[in-house]
């Protein structure tokens, strides 16, 4: 018996379709059974009760108030976070440094600046922007904004293509081109290291704000040259004092909202 | 060119069945012991309820889940602490509520991932709070 053209069709198409069915008519039921872990749905994820929170976290930094060669905040910072230190410029990993006042306020500098200035060192670090474009070119959202502005870095989700570091314009972010653990110089046990291949960043120690306390930088400061708050609070420390004094922003003109404010 | 040379190819044949199969054959009746869980440790001695964070099966089977799930929660969401079943919480950390108790990773957790040959790369990051003493 030779079969028709129609008769093939026929029987092509009911096979196709007998073998789709059940994909689309049972996908629940037939599913990989999907298991449900206690808590999970729930969502009676208990706080604190204690833990720091607010709308808008900002810093306000004064450099006028930094010794001279004090690095008080970047010691506290980078022994917190485990931060490498590789002994060299190029493979430098930093979450908290110094820059001089023409490098971070490129534009506002010009041949009559005061000598005050010309040698002021200002505390730079990531300035958690309202419009972050780390966040916007990173294509695994490992780099992401939470809702109260810190802007935070995955890093079981970083596949180390550094997309965010070429889109920040403050450098504010660094590459693991080596194994960072053997750099480490005292390990804390209560913060995770990164490995090869991860970038990196300030986090605002979003770790210490569950648990009530102040950023690293913030407390290791003796001079109470960075004030830490809530920028929507009116009657925020942040807010008085920003009231009070005029103050600049990096590279503002750019557009991402910076939220470090620099009391000059 | 010759004809076929049969015999040839009934033997590279039996090569390639008896090589296919052998995995099969050479392990038959041989049966591997099952790695035993050591829980001997400070913190789990001085339990009440020798218990984890939900029942011991439930943890063997899903334990890698929940860590998962703790993971994305607690980075992505900023929600840090845990409800189990039972109604106690717990915080969503590896090093600081898993190796409170299982201080014992080489013991504990080594033995069953290097039995069943997965390699979680948890620990390259996420630090062992007694090896970090050491």
């Amino acid at each position: 018996m030779t079969t028709s053209r129609r008769e093939f069709l026929k029987i092509a198409g009911v096979s196709t379709l007998s073998l789709i069915a059940p994909a689309i008519l049972c996908r629940p039921a037939c599913s990989q059974e999907k298991v449900i872990i206690p808590g999970d749905s729930s969502l009676k994820t208990k706080s604190s009760g204690q833990a720091l929170t607010a709308k808008r976290w900002a810093m306000a930094v004064t450099p006028s108030k930094c010794p001279t060669g004090c690095t008080a905040c970047i010691t506290a910072c980078h022994g917190a976070h485990n931060v490498p230190d590789f002994g060299n410029r190029k493979d430098e990993v930093k979450w908290i440094w110094q820059e001089p006042f023409a490098a971070a306020f490129p534009n506002e500098k010009h041949a009559y600046l005061g000598e005050s200035f010309q040698k002021l060192r200002l505390p730079v670090f990531c300035n958690h922007c309202t419009n972050p474009s780390c966040v916007r070119v990173c294509p695994t959202k490992a780099t992401f904004q939470r809702p109260d502005g810190i802007v935070m870095m995955d890093y079981h989700r970083c596949v180390g293509c550094r997309l965010c570091m070429a889109a920040c314009p403050y450098g504010a972010r660094s590459m693991n081109y080596r194994d960072p653990q053997p750099f480490i110089a005292k390990r804390n046990p209560d913060f995770p290291t990164r490995t090869k291949g991860v970038v990196e960043k300030c986090n605002f120690c979003e770790e210490r704000l569950v648990k009530g306390i102040l950023p690293a930088c913030v407390t290791a400061c003796k001079e109470k040259a960075l004030i830490f708050g809530d920028a929507e609070n009116p009657q925020s420390e942040l807010r008085l004092l920003l009231g009070k004094h005029f103050n600049l922003r990096r590279r503002a003109h750019l557009g991402t909202g910076p939220q470090i404010y620099y009391i000059i | 060119m010759k004809q076929h040379q049969w015999g040839m190819i009934a033997l590279g044949l039996v090569v390639f069945v008896i090589l296919i199969t052998f995995p099969f054959w050479s392990g038959k009746g041989k049966t591997s012991p099952q790695p035993t869980l050591s829980f001997d440790t400070p913190a789990i001695a001085q339990l009440q309820e020798k218990r984890c964070v939900e029942d011991t099966s439930f943890m063997r089977d899903n334990h890698m889940k929940i860590l998962g799930t703790w993971r994305d929660e607690a980075v992505r969401e900023g929600k840090r602490f845990y409800t189990a079943r039972n109604g106690r919480v717990f915080e969503k950390s590896l090093s600081g509520t898993c190796l409170k108790c299982h201080s014992n990773k080489q013991q504990f957790c080594d033995r069953c991932h290097n039995y069943v040959g997965v390699k979680p790369t948890c620990f390259s990051c996420h630090s062992i709070p007694e090896e970090v003493k050491k």
